[in-house]
C-alpha cells in the first residue's frame, strides 16, 4: 500500500434540525490508499453516503460539514470554493450511484453524456469526444459499442447502464472513483460481472475506490479494506479479512451473523403431509400494442406451463431475477391477474376460474404479502382499519375485527396501541409486520410473500425472516416465497423453484438445488451469489 | 411514423362523425328551431308561415333523415347553408377563421413563453420573494374568471387609462391601410389577447415550476454535478428539457382550443371571430352554423392532439423508438 490519495480526519456533518440524530457523520476518520478498494458497509441512515456526498461537495441543502477536514492533494475540500470544486469533479474524484435507470438522463444519448464529462471540462474537440465515448464504451465491455453510443438510456439493460456510468467516471481517469451501492438494484450474475469489472479497472488503472454497500457479500467480493458505519460512527475498520473473519465491534458480529447463510440443512419432510395448492399448466402471456388499428404488438410470455404443489406447513421459494416471471406467477395464484392457462387448485377448488362471490369468499384461503413496505399500506388509514377492513369486507362486525386487529398486532410483536396509528409512524420493519399482520387476518392457508424482506436492511430482514418462521409452525401456514435473493431462500425455504424467463427450470428440496444444482442456469446464479466463495472457504 | 399518422387519422374520422352525430341530436334537444325564431322576430307567428319555413329549410322531414342529408352533406365538404345568414356555412366560417386564429394564437404565444419563463424562474430562486410573487400571481390569474378579468381589463386599460382600444377588431371607419392598419390591429389584439392567456400562463407557470424542482431532485441530475458540469448547463439542457414534458401535454391541450375556446373573449371584446358567430348562432338557433363550428373545433382539437403525439415523439426518445 502506497501513501493516502485522500483523507478524512475528524469530519463531522451536520443535520437539519429536527432530524432523528444532530449530526449525519460525526467524527469520522479514514484514509483511501491509491490503489485499494475501501468498502464503506452500513445499513441505511448509518451516514455512509454522506461522507461521499461532502467529498464531491455534493451534499444536500440543509445538511453542511461542521467540523474536520478532508485533505486530498494537500488541499482541505471542505474549504474550497465551487468554481474549484467545479473542476474538481468528474476530473479527479468521479462517483457512480446505486440506480442506473434514474442515473442516466432519459432524453440524451448515451454518447452526449459522457462527452459532457469532457466538455465540462473544457477537454478535446467535439469528434475527438465522441471518439473517446466509444473507446471507453468498449473498455467498460458494452456489446457492440458504436450502437450503444447512439442509444438513448431506456434501450439499455440494467446493467449495460451501470457500465456506462463507469464509463463516464473513468473518463478523465480520476484518482479517487466513489461508488455508491453500485450493483444494489442489479440482478445477482449482472452484479457478479459488474463487481468483476470495478476490480478490474481499478487494477488498470490504479485508481482510488470508496466503495459504499450495505452487503457484506459484495464485500467479502471486493473489498480490500473495510470501514463499518453505525450512526454516523465508524465502529470498525481493518482489512477485509480481519473483519469478515474476525469482527471485533458488537454491531460488526450482529450484521455480519444477520447475513443469511447459504448451507442449508433443510430437507423435504412434506411427504404424506396435505396438499394445500396444486398448479397446473400456469401460463400467462403479456400483450401490449395491437388493438383496433393495428401496431405493434409485443408479446411476452411471462409464465409459461409452470405446476408446483405445496403441502400444509411448508415453505416454497419462487427465485429468479428480474423478468423472470416469479412475481407473474404470484399474481395468477391470488387472482391479482387471471391466468390465461392453467388450474389452481385450492382446497379443492380451481382459483383460476373462480369469479364474483365464490371467487372473493375463496380469497380469504390466500393472501399476499408485498416488497415495498412503504407504498403497500394505505398512508391515510390508520393501522386497525388496514388489518381490519379485510374481515370486514367479508362480513365480521366491526367491534370482532378491530379486536382480532389487536391480537393480531400482538401476534407479529408490535404494541396493541398500534392500531390508531397511522403507516408513516412506523420503520420500514415495523411496516412489513404490519403487512403481515394483515394478510394474517383473513386467516388464510396459503401466504405468498413477493420479495417481502427485500427492501429491508439485514439485521431488520433476519427479524422478519424469524417472524415468518414463527408464525408458519404456530398457524400451521403454507408459504410461497417470492424471491431474487438466493441466500434468504436457502435460509427460509423446504423447497426451492428456480425460474427463467418464464419457465420452471429446475425444483428440488432446497438442500439439493445448493449443493447439487442440474441446471445450468441454476449453477450460473449460485455461483454469481456474493461472498459464496469465502463462505465456502470458511466452512471448509 | 407514417404508419402512426394514418392510423390516428383513421381514428379521427371515426370520432369526428361520432361527434357529429352527437351534436346534432344535442342541438335538436333544445327547444326552439330557426323557423320559430325568425318568425317571431318577423312579428309573424302564425302556424302556417313557421310551417312554410320549416318546409323551406327541410326541418319538416324526420330527424333521421335531416341527419342524413346533413352527414352526406359533410362527407362531400358541404357544411350546409345558413338561411339565416343567407350565405354557405363554410364561407361564413372561413371569413371569421382569421380573427380568432390571430386573437388565440397570440394568447397562445403569450401564455406559453411567460408562464415557462416566470415558472423557471420561480423554480430557480425556491422560496425567495420573487418565487413567492410568481407563485401569488399565478393563482390569482389560475382563480379570476375570464369574463370578469376581461371586464376588469376593458374598464381599467381602456376606459379609466385610455391606453388600449376595448373592443373591436380595428378602428370603425379610420380605414387604415399597410403598416398603420397592421399596428391598430396590433393594439386593439393586446387586450383580448391577454386576458385570454391569463389561464393557460397560471397553468404553465405552475407546471413547469413544480417540474423542474421535481426533475432537479433526480439522480441524473446528480450525476451531471458530479460530471463537474456548471450549474446554467444543468439547469438548460438536463432539468429544462426533462420538465418540459408534462408542459408539452399542456399546450397541446390548450392549442385544441384555438378555434372554438374563445367565445367569452370574443363577446365581451366585441372580437369578429368564430366564438361570436358561435354565440349569435345558438341565440337564433342556427343549426347549420352551429354544427359547422363544432365541427370545425373538434377537428382542431384532434389534429391538435395528433400534433401533441407527434411533437412528444421528437420530445420524448422512450415514445419515438419504444
Amino acid at each position: 500500500m502506497s501513501d493516502p490519495v485522500l483523507r478524512i480526519e475528524n469530519l463531522r456533518i451536520a443535520l437539519p434540525e429536527g432530524a432523528d440524530r444532530d449530526y449525519a457523520v460525526d467524527d469520522v476518520s479514514f484514509e483511501l490508499n491509491a490503489g485499494e478498494i475501501l468498502c464503506i458497509v452500513g445499513e441505511s441512515g448509518s451516514g455512509k453516503s454522506m461522507s461521499a456526498n461532502a467529498m464531491m461537495g455534493l451534499l444536500p441543502d440543509l445538511v453542511r460539514p461542521v467540523g474536520g477536514s478532508i485533505l486530498f492533494d494537500g488541499v482541505d475540500l471542505l474549504t474550497l470554493s465551487e468554481a474549484q470544486l467545479l473542476d474538481l469533479r468528474g476530473r479527479r474524484i468521479a462517483m457512480i450511484f446505486q440506480e442506473p435507470m434514474s442515473a442516466l438522463n432519459p432524453l440524451m444519448r448515451v454518447e452526449d453524456q459522457i462527452a459532457e464529462v469532457f466538455e465540462a471540462h473544457n477537454l478535446l474537440t467535439a469528434k475527438e469526444r465522441s471518439a473517446r465515448a466509444i473507446a471507453l464504451l468498449t473498455e467498460v465491455g458494452i456489446p457492440d459499442p458504436e450502437k450503444a453510443a447512439r442509444a438513448y438510456p431506456f434501450q439499455l439493460s440494467g446493467g449495460q447502464r451501470q457500465r456506462v456510468m463507469i464509463a463516464m467516471a473513468l473518463a478523465l481517469e480520476p484518482e479517487i472513483l466513489i461508488a455508491d451501492e453500485p450493483t444494489t438494484a442489479l440482478d445477482v450474475t449482472t452484479q457478479a460481472q459488474i463487481l468483476e469489472l470495478i476490480r478490474n479497472l481499478q487494477e488498470k488503472h490504479g485508481m482510488a475506490v470508496m466503495f459504499i454497500t450495505h452487503d457484506f457479500g459484495v464485500v467479502a467480493e471486493i473489498a480490500d479494506r473495510v470501514a463499518v458505519m453505525q450512526y454516523g460512527r465508524i465502529v470498525e475498520t481493518g482489512s477485509a479479512d480481519a473483519v469478515l473473519d474476525d469482527p471485533q465491534h458488537d454491531y460488526t458480529r450482529k450484521l455480519i451473523a444477520a447475513i443469511p447463510k447459504l448451507a442449508t440443512d433443510r430437507e423435504q419432510d412434506a411427504i404424506g403431509r396435505q396438499k394445500v395448492l396444486e398448479v397446473e399448466g400456469l401460463s400467462k402471456t403479456y400483450v401490449t400494442g395491437g388493438g383496433l388499428f393495428g401496431g405493434n404488438k409485443r408479446v411476452v410470455k411471462a409464465v409459461q406451463n409452470v405446476s408446483l404443489t405445496l403441502a400444509e406447513g411448508e415453505t416454497l421459494g419462487i427465485v429468479g431475477e428480474s423478468g423472470s416471471g416469479k412475481s407473474s406467477v404470484g399474481r395468477c395464484l391470488v387472482r391479482l391477474m387471471a391466468p390465461d392457462a392453467g388450474t389452481v387448485r385450492l382446497a379443492g377448488q380451481d382459483m383460476a376460474k373462480l369469479s364474483g362471490r365464490a371467487l372473493r369468499e375463496a380469497r380469504k384461503s390466500i393472501q399476499m404479502i408485498f416488497q415495498d413496505p412503504y407504498a403497500s399500506l394505505n398512508p391515510r388509514s390508520k393501522v386497525g382499519r388496514i388489518i381490519a377492513e379485510g374481515p370486514m369486507a367479508h362480513g365480521v362486525p366491526k367491534a370482532e375485527a378491530y379486536a382480532r386487529a389487536v391480537e393480531l398486532l400482538e401476534l407479529v410483536d408490535l404494541d396493541a396501541l398500534s392500531i390508531d396509528r397511522y403507516p408513516h409512524e412506523f420503520s420500514g420493519g415495523q411496516r412489513q409486520r404490519i403487512g403481515i399482520a394483515r394478510a394474517l387476518a383473513l386467516e388464510p392457508r396459503v401466504i405468498i410473500a413477493d420479495e417481502a424482506v427485500s427492501a429491508l436492511d439485514v439485521s431488520i430482514q433476519a427479524q422478519v425472516l424469524d417472524l415468518l418462521a414463527e408464525l408458519k409452525e404456530k398457524l400451521n401456514l403454507a408459504l410461497i416465497f417470492i424471491t431474487h435473493d438466493l441466500r434468504v431462500a436457502a435460509q427460509i425455504c423446504d423447497r426451492i423453484a428456480v425460474m427463467q424467463m418464464g419457465e420452471v427450470v429446475e425444483m428440488g428440496p432446497a438442500r439439493a438445488i445448493f449443493e447439487n444444482p442440474q441446471n445450468a442456469y441454476t449453477r450460473t446464479l449460485i455461483e454469481a451469489i456474493p461472498g459464496r466463495e469465502k463462505e465456502l472457504a470458511a466452512a471448509g | 411514423m407514417l404508419r402512426f399518422i394514418l392510423m390516428r387519422l383513421g381514428k379521427a374520422v371515426i370520432i369526428l362523425i361520432a361527434i357529429l352525430i352527437l351534436n346534432f341530436f344535442l342541438i335538436h334537444a333544445a327547444p326552439g328551431d330557426p323557423a320559430a325564431v325568425m318568425a317571431g322576430e318577423a312579428g309573424a307567428a302564425d302556424e302556417k308561415f313557421i310551417a312554410d319555413l320549416r318546409a323551406r329549410f327541410g326541418l319538416d322531414k324526420p330527424l333521421l333523415t335531416q341527419l342524413g342529408i346533413y352527414l352526406g352533406g359533410v362527407l362531400q365538404f358541404d357544411l350546409g347553408f345558413s338561411y339565416r345568414q343567407q350565405m354557405p356555412v363554410a364561407d361564413l366560417i372561413f371569413s371569421r377563421l382569421p380573427a380568432t386564429l390571430l386573437l388565440t394564437m397570440t394568447a397562445f404565444v403569450i401564455s406559453l413563453l411567460l408562464g415557462t419563463l416566470a415558472g423557471v424562474l420561480a423554480s430557480a430562486r425556491v422560496g425567495k420573494w420573487s418565487d413567492t410573487l410568481i407563485s401569488t400571481l399565478a393563482l390569482l390569474f389560475y382563480a379570476t374568471p375570464l369574463f370578469w378579468a376581461a371586464l376588469m381589463a376593458v374598464l381599467l386599460f381602456s376606459v379609466t387609462l385610455n391606453w388600449l382600444p376595448g373592443f373591436g377588431y380595428e378602428t370603425v371607419g379610420a380605414n387604415y391601410t399597410g403598416f398603420r392598419r397592421v399596428l391598430d390591429i396590433g393594439q386593439h389584439l393586446i387586450l383580448p389577447a391577454t386576458t385570454l392567456g391569463l389561464f393557460f400562463m397560471a397553468v404553465y407557470m405552475r407546471m413547469t415550476r413544480a417540474s423542474m424542482l421535481e426533475v432537479s431532485q433526480l439522480d441524473f441530475v446528480k450525476t451531471a454535478r458530479a460530471k463537474g458540469l456548471r450549474s446554467g448547463i444543468i439547469q438548460r439542457r438536463h432539468i429544462f428539457r426533462n420538465a418540459m414534458l408534462p408542459v408539452v401535454t399542456l399546450a397541446g391541450l390548450q392549442a385544441g382550443q384555438l378555434v372554438g375556446g374563445a367565445v367569452l373573449t370574443e363577446t365581451v371584446f366585441a372580437w369578429p371571430g368564430i366564438g361570436r358567430l358561435m354565440f349569435e348562432a345558438l341565440a337564433q338557433r342556427d343549426y347549420n352554423v352551429l354544427l359547422g363550428v363544432f365541427f370545425i373545433s373538434s377537428a382542431m382539437v384532434l389534429l391538435f392532439n395528433l400534433i401533441t403525439d407527434i411533437l412528444y415523439r421528437f420530445v420524448d426518445p422512450r415514445i419515438r423508438v419504444g
